[in-house]
């Protein structure tokens, strides 16, 4: 039987290809052409100096809005106009048409396009990530009542979700409406990782609840209005909804799988293949920015600039788990530490992990959100490049993992990762439905 | 072009009158002028428009991606409006297919041949879709029969031609389709097997 049917229009067929994972003569030019970099030592100046990046108002824009701000772009280079957009389709059509060079991605994003499931049939890729964790599941302050009435240790993700189970079977008992949870995009860790924490507990995140997407600065309203019962968002939106007495937060997501893939500096692999020494350029600057951030005594003046009217204009108040790894998970427990909440550069945090992106195509497989026939490490190798990420780190004498791929979900303890240099102290990257979950807050 | 029904969601209430207005002389209907977007899921479900023009700067935007992902047959083409200083990002995003995107300050006259385009753009990329869709599942199909030849294969030591004429002949004896009876035989096997 030959692999694609006959008379379907060229389109249609470059379709088929592209999504059944037997990548067509087309797509293998494309891909085999973005393996090819110049490294040319005499010559490594940029091709490309003025820049427009876009980026969501969320605490992990802080690399892009650092680099700009501290100066990294301009010691590279680099001329970078940083621009927020309304919403993660707006930076996806903008960087597919090259109206933006690049941008802040949700790490699902460049897998998405590169399967052209956004029908724009532009290939993207990631040589860097822009940070692990950051996200949280927050409810409305009624529900969180009904959960704690259940089990008073709602605030760790085995605990919130059995209780959410026992609920919604109430519920449902009793002809009640499902309960409405929204998340960022469909392509999203958050999705992904929602559905994870409600299908641990046998909730079908199809039948049980309604999902829907809420663009992350009108969660809170929404939240407050009633619109939904809850929301999976990165921060400070939780931090924001929780400080308003609004909801109260049930996990963080680095509780559901730890030091789990977030955003990434998405291109498209046309872009990266015109611009290759901008491009390293680029990386370089975010390299420098995520160690500047890593440093605790930075924080504050993190805050100060990422809260200014252009990027994140939210109370200082609201970023107190980026400033200070202090999460408050709702405003009648204390705040408890969190230091693994944003992490940008320890950990490996901004090497983009081939085995990150293969478990996202999983779950995307898990969810018939693409058919079970496409070959995860495969597309996950042409979207993920540690190779472009090692030049980078190369140039700046920063150590980079030796492999491309972490068996993720089997370190349940701080772990040694072999670099071309000294080893890389990595953290655990477990997740809870298969380790001892210990309650956050043992008083309860 | 049958009479359509749309929903315009702008915080721009000049821009939206014009468009609006072509709309309607051109026969259209709008059933709906959305200030933001704050419902805009239960307005969609609610109002069912054969298109929705939005602000591209609308957050609103990401809903309607989601909505697009989960009702594969009830999506909707969608035109964006789009600001004059990413003229020719909309020009490529019109080539790229899916979304349109309108120009703030076109006259009335060149709003619905961009609203033609978008329909005619948005009907060619869902029939390609569901020609996707139907190869899938055969490709399926065809993967099940292969399954329920090889059991009758293995268990009355035909050839491959023998175990097929004799999955088509219970097929017909029992006014079945082929890869019925394929999938009745598969399912008896995990069942026994």
């Amino acid at each position: 039987m030959s692999g694609s049917p006959k008379n379907l229009t060229p389109f249609a067929n470059n379709l088929l290809n592209n999504t059944l994972g037997t990548a067509s003569a087309k797509h293998l030019y494309v891909y085999s052409q973005t393996f090819y970099t110049v490294m040319s030592p005499t010559n490594n100046l940029p091709e490309k100096v003025s820049l427009n990046l876009g980026f969501i108002p969320l605490t992990d824009c802080a690399p892009l809005v650092i680099a700009k701000e501290k100066g990294f772009f301009h010691a590279e280079g680099l001329s970078v106009n940083l621009s927020r957009e309304s919403s993660w389709a707006n930076i996806r059509d903008k960087v597919a048409a090259g109206v933006l060079d690049g941008g802040h991605m949700l790490a699902p994003m460049p897998i998405a396009a590169s399967l052209n499931l956004d029908g724009l049939n532009t290939p993207m890729l990631t040589a860097l990530s822009l940070g692990l964790g950051g996200n949280a599941i927050t409810v409305s302050r009624a529900l969180h009542q009904q959960l704690l009435a259940l089990d008073a240790q709602v605030a760790d993700p085995y605990h919130s979700v059995q209780a959410l189970k026992t609920l919604i079977s109430q519920q449902q008992r009793a002809g009640l409406p499902p309960l409405t949870f929204a998340h960022v995009f469909p392509f999203s860790c958050h999705n992904y990782l929602l559905r994870y924490w409600l299908a641990s507990a046998g909730i079908d995140p199809d039948k049980d609840v309604r999902l829907v997407v809420i663009p992350p600065p009108l969660m809170v309203s929404a939240l407050a209005s009633g619109q939904i019962d809850g929301f999976c968002v990165g921060e400070p939106w939780n931090s924001q909804a929780i400080a308003q007495g609004i909801g109260a937060a049930v996990t963080s997501t680095v509780d559901i799988w730890h030091n789990s893939p977030e955003k990434v500096l998405g291109v498209t692999c046309a872009w990266a293949e015109q611009y290759p020494n901008t491009h390293q350029a680029l990386l370089r600057a975010l390299l420098k920015s995520a160690q500047w951030l890593e440093l605790s005594e930075h924080r504050a003046e993190a805050c100060a600039i990422l809260t200014a009217e252009e990027y994140v204009p939210v109370a200082i108040q609201d970023l107190r788990v980026f400033e200070r790894g202090e999460f408050q998970y709702s405003t009648d427990r204390p705040a408890l530490q969190v230091p693994d909440f944003n992490v940008f550069y320890r950990y490996a945090a901004t090497f983009p992990w081939v085995s990150h992106a293969e478990w996202l195509i999983s779950q995307m497989q898990r969810w018939g959100h693409i058919p079970s026939s496409i070959n995860a490490q495969e597309v996950a190798a042409k979207v993920y490049r540690p190779d472009l990420y090692r030049q980078a780190a190369q140039a700046l004498q920063l150590p980079s993992p030796l492999i491309d791929r972490k068996n993720e979900g089997s370190h349940n303890n701080a772990w040694l990762a072999t670099s071309d240099s000294v080893d890389i102290a990595m953290g655990r990257d477990c997740f809870f439905d298969q380790v001892n979950v210990e309650p956050r807050y043992t008083d309860a | 072009m049958p009479k359509l029904n749309i929903l315009l969601v702008d915080n721009d209430p000049g821009r939206s009158a014009i468009v609006k207005q072509a709309l309607e002389d051109a026969g259209h209907n709008v059933i709906a002028k959305l200030n933001d977007d704050a419902n805009l899921s239960k307005n969609v479900l609610a109002l069912q428009p054969d298109i929705i023009i939005i602000d591209m700067d609308a957050p609103g935007r990401d809903t309607l991606e989601q909505m697009r992902e989960i009702n594969r047959d009830q999506a909707r083409p969608i035109i964006l409006f789009s600001a004059p200083n990413d003229q020719r990002f909309m020009q490529e995003a019109i080539r790229a297919g899916v979304s349109a995107y309108m120009l703030d300050g076109l006259n009335q006259t060149q709003i619905m041949p961009i609203v033609e385009v978008a329909i005619a753009r948005f009907r060619e990329f869902q029939a390609l879709r569901k020609e996707l869709d139907d190869t899938k599942s055969k490709l399926a199909d065809r993967k099940i029969i292969e399954k329920a030849k090889g059991l009758i294969m293995a268990r009355k030591g035909l050839d491959e031609d023998g175990a097929y004429q004799l999955l088509r002949k219970n097929a017909m004896s029992q006014n079945k389709r082929l890869i019925d009876m394929a999938r009745i035989l598969v399912s008896v096997e995990d069942l026994l097997g």
